[in-house]
């Protein structure tokens, strides 16, 4: 019996089904399905599957590169500027090696439906040098799953699986493979396998390396690549990842008749283009995401070829594939369509009714006033909101945590006051260490958190800040005179607006904690219980 | 067989409801089906969409390309149009009239209609209207998937079995109320048809 399951979720039954002892992972479109999958999953709640959330994506790598040294198999879950976040253990991680088997999913997010760029993870997993697999349809990723714990404890070394945004919200029937038994509790063989002393790290390094050959024939082998011959030789077809479903659905009723290749395991194995190039002396290769197969492809084949792509010109540059892209490259012709009538305008996303990051951009507005210039540093979360209309609150938004350190860098160049607004995921994600260097210089800005008690922007998950906000402040060292909660409501629009005022002519710094449940999350509390 | 739709509406209006009825009741005629979702940030009051693809051979493609649908579902006007590029020459339009205004630059009504009308192959109702003489305001969603029958290459049945199986953990209650928007809606499809 297939079950209809979404990109993510199918990686997340995979895991279960593989033996998974634990999944890690911080909320980010397209990823945060993977864990509330395993959250909300029967199975894994009698397995007893560790599936908390953690504070950011670093200490879920760290803490799944724990799991698998006590021999156990383990993912770690991110969106793709969450590996930045991680990428110190995950770089780490490939010397190390493990010991229980590890996933990485990082899931990108071409056209950025919800995101700040559209970094492409691929690059990252050959940066480490560790196997890349990267799925074309929800099936592939399921069953890539499997494999991937298998190749990473072949060869001790993380594995990385690499979706894209369609992949990953996409929903299909899925068949099941047979369950494996979770590993016992043991110990690295080598217990200095996980201490990267220079010349400890120096050993591991050439291992990693040595390692390179035989991870090439393992792509080269897997079933997941593949070489489909075609009559026309005038171009061959390199295709990876959803690009290859885009070519396959083009190619119904014999439409194409090119060679195709299609590469979902990494490295690139050299084999397999030799196959192709021997065939076709032009290769188009479509890929989601950056020209990651097309940069490699000059190193990999002799001179004289003509590689069309997103380099070339043959396919946009930047942004998300579609079935027409890949058409029009192939050479297929595109039907006529019908235009969007001009009367349709767009609906951008605002901030719910009664949200409380309402109040308190009403408020900041106005203690604000007094002051000209934007100077107002801020961060990700549905609070970015406020650099919309009406509110054209906030100045910044760049990386998670980035405003509290941005406005001690413009504090210390001597903008004063320089403001920080936060949320309280991203605080606990970030924030924290950035508000340490401004406690250690007693740095004249004031951090507002504002704190709805959630991780409102992916879907209202637990924060770890919830009830902690005060006391990490206190602990950090925030002077109590100047750290300040307030509700966030109408009717204490003019005290709220009054303590902003005071803490922003503070000559010091200053924290408001701008406290108001998640509306959402609230309703939602307020349905189960009844 | 395969039935390539568009739906259409704005964050929390319940097209992905729509979806996964339909899709379970293609899964109950044994046909391959891919539904591809928006999540994350348009999802705050802001305009989605789903791709749902059924059909009797395996679905390639997550998307379906533009001028190759079979039919566009929308349970607010505005939106229907908004995805035109999506309808092949011989689609089908099935939508809902009651305009969800939440910016103020929200079109004209009439010109949204007279937009619609210019279809060849266009179905309009007002599904909130419908869902109110029943009294079940919240099911306007369920009476667009009614109106959409028709055009899904479906039996009624196995759309029926879908809510059931759908809505089941819900409780009768809700499911029965469902079952009646998907009646009301068929039916006002049928009188303008
Ligand atoms: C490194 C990184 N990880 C995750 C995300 C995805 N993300 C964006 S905002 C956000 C949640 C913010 O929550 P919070 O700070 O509490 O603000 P709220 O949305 O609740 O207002 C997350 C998880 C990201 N953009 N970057």
């Amino acid at each position: 019996m297939q079950q209809l399951l979404l990109g993510d979720e199918a990686i997340a039954q995979g895991a279960i089904d593989a033996g998974l002892s634990g999944i890690y992972a911080y909320p980010g479109t397209p990823s945060t399905e993977i864990m509330e999958y395993v959250q909300k999953n029967d199975e894994a709640r009698e397995k007893g599957i560790h599936c908390r959330w953690s504070t950011n994506e670093k200490t879920a790598m760290e803490a799944a590169l724990g799991m698998s040294y006590a021999g156990k198999r383990t993912m770690v879950c991110m969106k793709h500027v969450g590996l930045n976040v991680a990428a110190d253990p995950f770089m780490n991680s490939a010397l190390t090696g493990v010991n229980g088997g590890v996933i990485i999913v990082s899931a990108d997010d071409p056209s950025m439906h919800s995101s700040q760029n559209e970094q492409d993870s691929r690059f990252f997993g050959k940066f480490a040098m560790v196997p890349v697999l990267e799925p074309s349809s929800q099936q592939e990723a399921y069953d890539m799953v499997h494999y991937g714990f298998e190749l990473s404890e072949a060869f001790k070394i993380p594995v990385m699986i690499r979706i894209t945004t369609r992949l990953a919200h996409s929903r299909t029937g899925i068949a099941s493979s047979k369950k494996k038994e979770q590993n016992p509790l043991a110990l690295p063989s080598d217990p200095r396998q996980f201490i990267l002393l220079p010349a400890i790290a120096r050993i591991r390094y050439k291992n990693l390396l040595k390692n390179q050959a035989g991870l090439e024939d393992k792509s080269f082998d897997s079933d997941f690549n593949k070489f489909i011959d075609g009559e026309d030789k005038s171009f061959g077809i390199i295709a990876s990842g959803i690009a290859y479903n885009y070519v396959m659905e083009n190619a119904q009723d014999g439409k194409v008749k090119n060679p195709i290749l299609k590469i979902a395991q990494y490295p690139v194995p050299k084999k397999l283009i030799d196959k192709i190039s021997l065939q076709c002396k032009t290769l188009l290769v479509l890929e989601e995401g950056y020209p990651f197969i097309e940069e490699q492809l000059t190193g990999l084949i002799e001179n004289g070829y003509t590689i069309k792509g997103r380099l070339s010109g043959d396919v946009p540059r930047d942004g998300e594939l579609n079935p027409n892209i890949v058409a029009k490259a192939l050479g297929l012709a595109v039907p006529e369509t019908v235009a969007t009538p001009a009367i349709v305008v767009n609906r951008p996303p605002a901030l719910c009714k009664g949200c409380s990051h309402i109040d308190t951009y009403l408020a900041l507005n106005e203690a604000m006033q007094k002051y000209d210039g934007n100077r107002i540093f801020s961060d990700i979360g549905c609070y970015t909101l406020g650099a919309l209309p009406p509110f054209n609150s906030i100045n910044t938004c760049v990386d998670m945590g980035a405003s509290i350190t941005m406005a001690k860098g413009a504090s210390d160049a001597g903008l004063t006051p320089s403001i920080a607004v936060i949320g309280d995921s991203t605080f606990t994600h970030s924030g924290m260490t950035g508000l340490l260097d401004a406690v250690l210089e007693n740095t004249p800005i004031t951090v507002i958190i504002s704190d709805n008690e959630t991780t409102g922007m992916t879907g209202g998950q637990t924060s770890a800040a919830t009830g902690r906000l005060e006391k990490i402040c206190l602990g950090l060292g925030v002077e109590r005179e100047h750290l300040k909660v307030i509700l966030p409501l109408k009717k204490n629009h003019e005290e709220n607006v009054r303590i902003m005022a005071e803490e922003l002519a503070y000559q010091g710094l200053s924290v408001i904690i701008s406290q108001r449940e998640c509306i959402q999350t609230a309703a939602r509390r307020k349905r189960s219980s009844i | 067989m395969k039935t390539d739709i568009i739906l259409a509406g704005v964050g929390g209006q319940g097209i992905l409801s729509i979806a996964a009825v339909i899709g379970q009741a293609a899964l109950l005629n044994n046909l391959y089906i891919k539904q591809s979702e928006v999540h994350g940030m348009s999802q705050r009051g802001g305009e989605v969409m789903s791709h749902l693809r059924i059909s009797s051979n395996p679905v390639a493609s997550d998307l379906i390309p533009f001028g190759a649908a079979d039919l566009i579902i929308a349970v607010e006007p505005m939106e229907s149009l908004r995805y035109l590029n999506y309808l092949s020459p011989e689609g089908w339009l099935v939508t809902n009239t009651k305009p969800f205004e939440n910016i103020s630059n929200y079109p004209d009504f009439d010109k949204i209609i007279d937009a619609i009308k210019e279809l060849p192959r266009r179905v309009f109702i007002d599904a909130d209207e419908t869902a109110h003489e029943i009294g079940s305001v919240r099911a306007s969603n369920m009476v667009m998937l009614g109106a959409s029958v028709p055009f899904l290459k479906l039996s009624s049945e196995s759309v029926e079995e879908g809510i059931r199986l759908i809505f089941g953990s819900k409780g009768e209650q809700v499911v029965d109320q469902n079952l009646q928007a998907v009646k009301a809606g068929m039916e006002a499809a049928k009188a303008v048809l």
